[in-house]
């Protein structure tokens, strides 16, 4: 048996030893360093299977915690990451295009070391129940997202992603401080728990829910949603799809995990619960409406990633735990499946669905990978994706927020077009091109696995759903 | 059992995306699937209103959420009308030129979606079998689709698509209407409770309402029908007939399985509007298909105009009523595949539907003449043939609710406007049987080459069935009474 935190320091150390082999043996294949740091992490994703019990609060365990939700992310933030790490060696070729150095494998090392440590962060966030210590970890996460996001510096699109996910990212981090004062202003506690008892047992209500909704801006931009998602298809755009994949996944998660955990103790408040419905509603239309005329796949993909947040706010609204949970899986599997998708077929051409046309001629294989991907971002029945909405609806009609089940039932037939889109230049038009695309042998079993996955969880959710308890 | 019949067409779809040749596994499999439709109907007992050959695999304990499989008289009727139409459509299929492989994988699939919604017993699985065929259907259309293919193909899987997420909504509030202690989604279990009167009745009106809407998408009822003509224009013909003839019926065996038994009250507070759309297919989509010039178009409003038939049946709510309604399904399905498969054989020969460029077909194709004026007088519902028995028990059924001597209320009235679509469908049908076979034959159709003969055999199946509910239709409504006659019992009360 481990304490919990030995996981954290593990994944840190794993990077740090890492950058350390990357600066010194110069000699070594860069590809090692990536198989290396999927190897280290599984270790650690073992390891959060034999975590000890965390002994009652006082002292550390009042920032940190190691229940069933946490112990949960933490697997989620490590099999988010390996999937990335193994998306980043098919996109070596495209990294080492744009990153000019003295050796052909300049910077590929970084590039590969780098995410361990957002997922030490990721990991981190999962387990914090203190504002200190959930923004320390969220500037963990942050501040590796801004060096990945920038990381091909030859390529403008790359820079000009990198640059407004700075700025962004600062101003909202600036918002999340700011929230984070006038909460502790009221209540005197930075403890989640505390501030909870704090709140029930009666403090200045308008100073406390100003706090609140500074702290849901923040927050609103790490998930994406509505009104704080302007820089969410730029930025998608050009970064590096690896990297877009961990944004849009990982990212995302660690969001709503903290989302979850901070609303706690406001959430039998009347006006937070109105301000979080109208974000949802937002969120959905938009983020529905806007992804229905794309053209390029990476935007597609990032508008679609706004209109899941949508679907994860009603199940926040409905305070569904574990519909979320199952939600955030589903979306991992069926996000990650089309990035890796895309990180093979991009390297033919371009990131445009037109290059997509008459896939399933080139590559019966891949064109079936991104059926199986696209059905369930749209949420047809024995995929993932269809019992996460089926969940989160049922958990919002529970609620008794019909309303707002029936603006997500809706949206979900816009969410038909324009996935299907893909379908439609996968399997209707005629091939750009009649070269077959080869994918690696490795890339192949992870795709395959991710397909079963997706349909296993389809037919039967349990393993999910259970895991949280 | 019951677990093969779905597995069957699945596994044929497998092998034959892997590489096998598509044609002749497509039609073992059909055949395969007909055998042990057939060998079901003997051992079917039929004496109870239990559900037979029931097997289940828990899936989640949480939800009561099982893979539960089982068979009555209704769904039995559905399932031997699946293996019929699917047995025909391969065999009218024939030899496509693209990518046949996919092409039969995408009928097959089609089949496995319609079967494993007839006969799954839980909301979940009825609903997810169904939807799983939108994928195949789009691609069917819009791979091998004909004319404007594409507009289509995204019109009905966007229309397809909301409806069944209407009716998604409408299911999982029914879910949480019933008492947590009663809170199932097996269909059995759902109307013990709704027997005992665990559904409040202003939750059943708003339940019935979003049922109503969502089946009625899938089903083209007035005013939701504007995919249905379009898709089965655009459609390759063995998609057509699979669609219209099966897949269409899901919708009108959801709301007679779930709908009508579990919340009586709600079919009472909506009938009034019921029947205004049902006349609204009836009338108004009925004239509509008269002014059509295309053969597939006008097929298509048909099949939109006969549905009206099926949802007076249902509006009856009596069992008469709701057996004609049954049955009507069955002899609908037969007869609308019978007429896609000869119009996709008319279109094969001539390189057109527009039925100002046809005539005289009779005298180059008189086996595909006289099918079709089977297929037709069936489909005006004369005498002798299946949709006559079934649309005589849809009329007095709805004749006699609420009949009083004195004066006539609104079911008489609706069921007299209803007359006049068999008068209507008269009209068009046999306009369109003069305009094709009958009249000189038009010389570039006489000059161009002979067509592959017609097949026999599921023309044969598919005319003889009708033919025989059509005389014999008591065997069938034997059949399907016992399990229509809870419903018609509560919501008679």
């Amino acid at each position: 048996m481990i304490s919990a935190p030995v996981l954290e320091f593990a994944t840190v150390g794993l990077g740090l030893l890492l950058l350390l082999i990357e600066a010194f043996a110069t000699t070594l294949p860069r590809r090692t360093i990536a198989f290396a740091g999927i190897l280290g992490l599984l270790a650690v994703f073992v390891a959060t299977f034999f975590v000890a019990t965390p002994p009652p609060n006082g002292g550390f365990w009042n920032f940190y915690t190691a229940d069933p939700l946490a112990l949960f992310f933490k697997r989620f933030a490590i099999i988010t990451t390996i999937l990335v790490l193994l998306m980043m060696i098919d996109y070596a070729p495209v990294v080492r295009a744009f990153v000019h150095g003295a050796t052909t494998e300049a910077g590929v090392g970084e590039f590969y070391a780098l995410p361990i440590f957002t997922c030490a962060g990721l990991m981190w966030m999962a387990s914090a129940i203190d504002f200190i210590m959930i923004f320390v970890s969220l500037e963990l996460v942050t501040v590796s997202f801004y060096v990945l996001v920038g990381f091909m510096r030859r390529n403008a699109a790359s820079l000009e992603a990198g640059v407004k996910y700075l700025i962004l990212s600062a101003v909202s981090t600036g918002f999340l401080v700011y929230g984070i004062t006038w909460i502790f202003g009221v209540t005197g506690e930075t403890n989640l728990a505390r501030v909870a008892s704090a709140v029930i047992a009666g403090v200045d209500r308008g100073p406390a829910l100003f706090g609140m909704a500074l702290v849901l801006v923040a927050l609103g931009f790490k998930i994406a949603a509505v009104p704080f998602q302007i820089w969410v298809p730029d930025v998608y755009q050009g970064a590096p799809t690896p990297v877009t994949a961990f944004l849009s996944v990982g990212s995302k998660a660690a969001g709503f995990v903290v989302l979850l955990r901070v609303l706690a103790p406001f959430f039998m408040l009347p006006e937070v619960q109105r301000l979080l419905v109208g974000i949802a509603v937002l969120t959905l239309i938009y983020g529905n409406l806007a992804a229905l005329p794309q053209n390029n796949l990476k935007r597609l993909l990032a508008y679609s990633s706004i209109a899941h947040a949508g679907y994860l706010l009603i199940g926040v609204v409905a305070f569904a735990g574990n519909a979320i949970a199952f939600y955030l899986v589903a979306y991992l599997l069926m996000t990650i499946l089309s990035f890796a998708v895309l990180v093979v077929v991009s390297q033919t051409g371009g990131d445009s669905i037109e290059n997509f046309d008459g896939l399933s001629r080139r590559s019966p294989f891949l064109a079936f990978a991104m059926l199986i991907a696209m059905a369930s971002l749209a949420g047809v029945p024995f995929t993932a994706g269809f019992f996460g909405k089926f969940f989160v609806f049922d958990a919002a009609i529970r609620q008794h927020h019909i309303a707002l089940a029936a603006i997500g039932v809706i949206t979900v037939a816009c969410g038909f077009y324009y996935y299907f889109k893909v379908v439609r230049a996968m399997y209707w038009e005629a091939p750009v091109a009649n070269t077959a695309i080869p994918v690696s042998a490795l890339t192949r079993v992870a795709m395959v696995a991710l397909m079963i996955a997706i349909v296993v969880l389809g037919v039967y959710p349990t393993p999910v759903l259970n895991a949280l308890r | 059992m019951l677990l093969f019949l779905i597995l069957c067409p699945i596994v044929a779809a497998i092998v034959i995306l892997a590489g096998a040749p598509a044609r002749i596994t497509a039609m073992c499999a059909a055949t395969i699937e007909l055998l042990a439709v057939i060998v079901l109907l003997v051992l079917f007992v039929g004496s109870s209103r239990n559900f037979e050959f029931v097997s289940s695999l828990p899936i989640n304990s949480d939800w009561r959420l099982n893979f539960t499989l089982g068979v009555d008289g209704l769904s039995l009727l559905m399932v031997m009308l699946t293996a019929l139409v699917l047995f025909a459509a391969i065999w009218f299929a024939g030899t496509i030129a693209n990518r046949p492989n996919a092409f039969y994988a995408c009928l097959l699939l089609i089949a496995a979606g319609a079967l494993g919604a007839f006969l799954s017993l839980d909301l979940f699985f009825f609903y997810a079998f169904h939807e799983l065929a939108l994928i195949p259907t789009f691609l069917l259309i819009g791979i091998w689709g004909s004319g404007n293919r594409y507009a289509a193909a995204w019109k009905i899987t966007i229309y397809l698509a909301t409806g069944s997420f209407i009716l998604l909504l409408g299911l999982i509030l029914l879910y949480r209407s019933v008492p947590e202690a009663a809170r199932t989604l097996d269909i059995r279990g759902l109307q013990t409770a709704a027997r005992a009167g665990a559904i409040a009745s202003g939750a059943q009106n708003n339940i019935f309402i979003l049922l109503l809407i969502g089946f009625g998408i899938l089903i083209s009822l007035f005013p939701f029908h504007s995919w249905a003509p379009e898709a089965y224009a655009s459609a390759p013909a063995p998609a057509a007939m699979l669609h219209a003839g099966v897949l269409k019926k899901f919708g009108l065996y959801g709301l007679l399985r779930v709908a009508l038994p579990l919340l009586p009250d709600g079919a009472q507070h909506w009938s009034t509007l019921l029947i205004v759309l049902l006349l609204g297919n009836i009338i108004y989509v009925g004239l509509v298909t008269i002014a059509q010039k295309r053969l597939d178009w006008l097929l298509g409003y048909s099949s939109v105009m006969h549905m009206g038939y099926v949802f007076l049946g249902l509006a009856a709510t009596n069992v008469i009523g709701t057996a004609g309604a049954a049955i009507l399904m069955f002899a609908h399905g037969l007869s609308i595949a019978l007429l896609f498969g000869i119009a996709g054989e008319v279109r094969r020969r001539t390189g057109t539907l527009v039925l100002g460029e046809l005539g005289g077909l009779a005298k180059v194709m008189p086996f595909a003449g006289l099918v079709f004026g089977i297929a037709t007088f069936a489909a005006i519902g004369l005498p002798g043939f299946a949709n006559f028995s079934a649309e005589i028990m849809v009329f007095f059924g709805a004749f006699s609710r609420g009949a009083d001597m004195q004066r006539f209320h609104m079911f008489q009235i609706a069921t007299l406007l209803a007359l006049w679509g068999v008068v209507i469908s008269a009209v068009y049908m046999l306009r369109a049987y003069r305009a094709v076979f009958m009249g000189p034959l038009r010389a570039t159709i006489a000059q161009s080459p002979l067509a592959t003969p017609i097949p026999r055999l599921p023309v044969v199946l598919l005319v003889g069935f009708s033919l025989w509910v059509g005389f014999f239709p008591q065997r069938f409504v034997k059949l399907v009474a016992p399990s229509l006659k809870p419903a018609a019992t509560l919501a008679q009360k």
